[in-house]
């Protein structure tokens, strides 16, 4: 009677463990997930902010064709893109075509003086901190999730259910490999 | 990497469990010396016990609340401060916090933050008027990056929890020493029983008279030594999200750098901010709520190499030549986490400047509404302000409000 009992509890308990490392295992895939989508919605946020920004600053920077012609064809690039490599390489022009930019803005003193202008400047600098913090947030996180379905005994139940590694975000441009930072 | 959350909650439940057992301990002696027996020690342990959870009930679900309102913190909308709003959330996106926690203003002009709330679903940050005016962008994302690493690992939980509990333990005492008070005034006797046994009687009396005068003491040494471990961790944190330890040693050197105490700070609120709320007392001691924000400065600027949990511990052994502060488990060696650049540009803010910028949002904060003039002056006007038209006291053109 007693050793049913003990086979019981021990069962449980066993149950209990199983259904709770399956569920944080589920929970903190669903975070992988929701933070790869974050950085999305950043790229998109960019998408929606350049022609305002363009329309800001043109009637400023007459000798800048060139630059704002950049901005302008790598975001329909980027928003046309097929390809998560063709997307990646289009966003990569366009922060390298926005931070040119924002170098140039320094020349023009009556654009800086512009409250407008300033607003938007602001909202650009944080775009992109968005967009590299999103990266980031997805790399930490995927971290923590590679190294749970790798730990005893998280790896058993993660085996079991087909939970897969998943790879962090790699940026190819070098230059960008560290938080870029929009300067003014 | 996050197994310091773990740590931390595990900490939390240790010193709430300790802080409950010295209120069940000080509640039974009360009984036992007043009402002259273990039968009212029972009884003291059932009340003392009805007041911690009373007291973790109201602080669960009311906690944050109650340190805002008695901060004289106030909710503000994205336009009084934008790029706050913006900092938050980038600091929210890099921490994958499910919520972006709620904003409030503190009207102050000292340089001060904290952060309060049950979880990451209930949390809020406030910043002061004055923190707001005399930082860069990368000065107060470190210290909104500050914040939100304690969201992340639940110390606002335990600090809103080990608050009140400290609040009650010291509640309790004050009943036993007014007690005593009281009842050596009348004259009475403790208990008609007591004559018998005065020998135990009073040894029980002195040893209730020392544990209430020594828990409150205890108390406070524990929460406010934890409170202190808590700010390295969170400063550690902050250099993760962020990546730039200058921003935050920055922001914690003009922190220094006033000597303001905040008005609406109080002893009980005190650990929560980002830098200890008052100024004069220099000494660090048993009940120094903060680390010395110098070591934390050094700390940060000897970070050279990287911006992991890996790369404080180095630093923070190299500046106090103390073990490390990061739980081991939250170390790993493997761990590469790069530094980037600050803003090059960025410019320092004049003292003119900033003070003019501080009366502007606490102005914005209490619903002034700005008018600016094409003579470049900006028309200040308070919310009472009546009259349909305003004219410029330099160009005299008038405006409509």
């Amino acid at each position: 009677m007693i050793g049913i009992i003990t086979a019981l509890i021990v069962l449980v308990l066993l149950v209990v463990l199983f259904v709770g490392i399956y569920n944080a295992l589920v929970r903190l895939r669903n975070q992988v997930d929701n933070a790869w989508s974050q950085i999305d919605v950043q790229l998109k946020r960019r998408h929606d902010l350049i022609p305002n920004l363009v329309e800001t600053a043109k009637g400023y920077m007459t000798h800048e064709r060139e630059t704002f012609e950049k901005i302008t064809e790598a975001r329909s690039k980027a928003m046309g893109a097929h390809s998560v490599a063709e997307a990646s390489k289009a966003e990569g022009q366009l922060t390298e075509a926005l931070s040119k930019f924002m170098l140039v803005v320094e020349n023009y003193p009556d654009l800086k003086a512009n409250q407008n202008f300033l607003s938007l400047q602001e909202t650009l600098t944080s775009t992109e901190n968005k967009i590299a913090f999103a990266r980031q947030g997805y790399n930490d996180q995927v971290l923590f999730y590679n190294n749970k379905i790798q730990m005893f005994p998280s790896n058993l139940v993660a085996g079991m259910f087909n939970f897969t590694k998943r790879d962090y975000f790699e940026i190819e441009n070098e230059a960008e490999r560290s938080v870029p930072q929009v300067k003014f | 990497m996050w197994e310091q959350i773990r740590v931390n909650k595990r900490n939390s439940v240790i010193l709430l469990g300790l802080m409950g057992a010295a209120l069940c301990g000080l509640g039974f002696l009360l009984g036992f010396a007043f009402g002259g027996g273990p039968d009212a020690g029972w009884i003291g342990i059932f009340i003392a016990t009805c007041v911690w959870l009373v007291m973790m009930l109201v602080s669960l679900y009311g906690g944050d609340q109650i340190l805002l309102a008695s901060s004289r913190a106030t909710p503000v909308t994205e336009d009084v401060h934008p790029q706050l709003f913006n900092i938050v959330e980038e600091m929210t996106i890099a921490a994958n916090l499910p919520k972006m926690p709620k904003i409030y203003i503190i009207n102050d002009p000292a340089p001060n933050a904290f952060a309060t709330g049950r979880d990451p679903q209930h949390a809020s940050v406030a910043v002061t008027a004055g923190l707001l005016g005399k930082l860069n962008r990368d000065e107060l994302q470190g210290v909104i990056a500050h914040e939100i690493s304690h969201i992340l690992h639940r110390d606002i939980l335990y600090v809103t929890v080990a608050g009140v509990m400290l609040g009650a333990i010291v509640l309790l005492s004050q009943i036993f020493f007014r007690g005593m008070f009281y009842s050596a005034l009348g004259g009475r006797r403790y208990s008609s029983r007591s004559r018998g046994g005065g020998g135990a009687q009073a040894l029980i009396m002195i040893l209730a008279i020392i544990a209430a005068i020594l828990a409150p003491l205890f108390a406070q040494i524990l929460y406010f030594s934890l409170s202190r471990k808590r700010e390295y961790l969170a400063d550690a944190g902050a250099v993760r999200l962020t990546r730039y330890p200058q921003g935050l040693a920055g922001a914690l050197e003009k922190i220094a750098g006033t000597n303001i105490s905040m008005e609406s700070a109080n002893k009980a609120t005190a650990p929560m901010y980002i830098a200890n709320p008052f100024r004069g007392k220099k000494a660090m001691n048993l009940f120094s709520t903060h680390p010395p924000i110098e070591e934390r400065i050094r700390i940060l600027r000897t970070m050279a190499h990287g911006a992991g949990y890996r790369d404080y511990n180095q630093a923070f052994e190299q500046v106090t030549h103390r073990g490390g502060v990061i739980p081991p488990s939250a170390v790993k060696p493997d761990e590469q986490v790069g530094l980037r650049q600050g803003d090059a540009s960025a410019q320092p803010v004049s003292p003119k400047h900033s003070h003019r910028q501080v009366g502007d949002i606490m102005r914005k904060v209490n619903g002034f509404t700005f008018i600016p003039c094409a003579c470049g002056l900006r028309l200040k006007l308070p919310p009472d302000f009546k009259s349909r038209t305003v004219q410029c006291p330099r160009c005299k053109r008038t405006h409509n409000t």
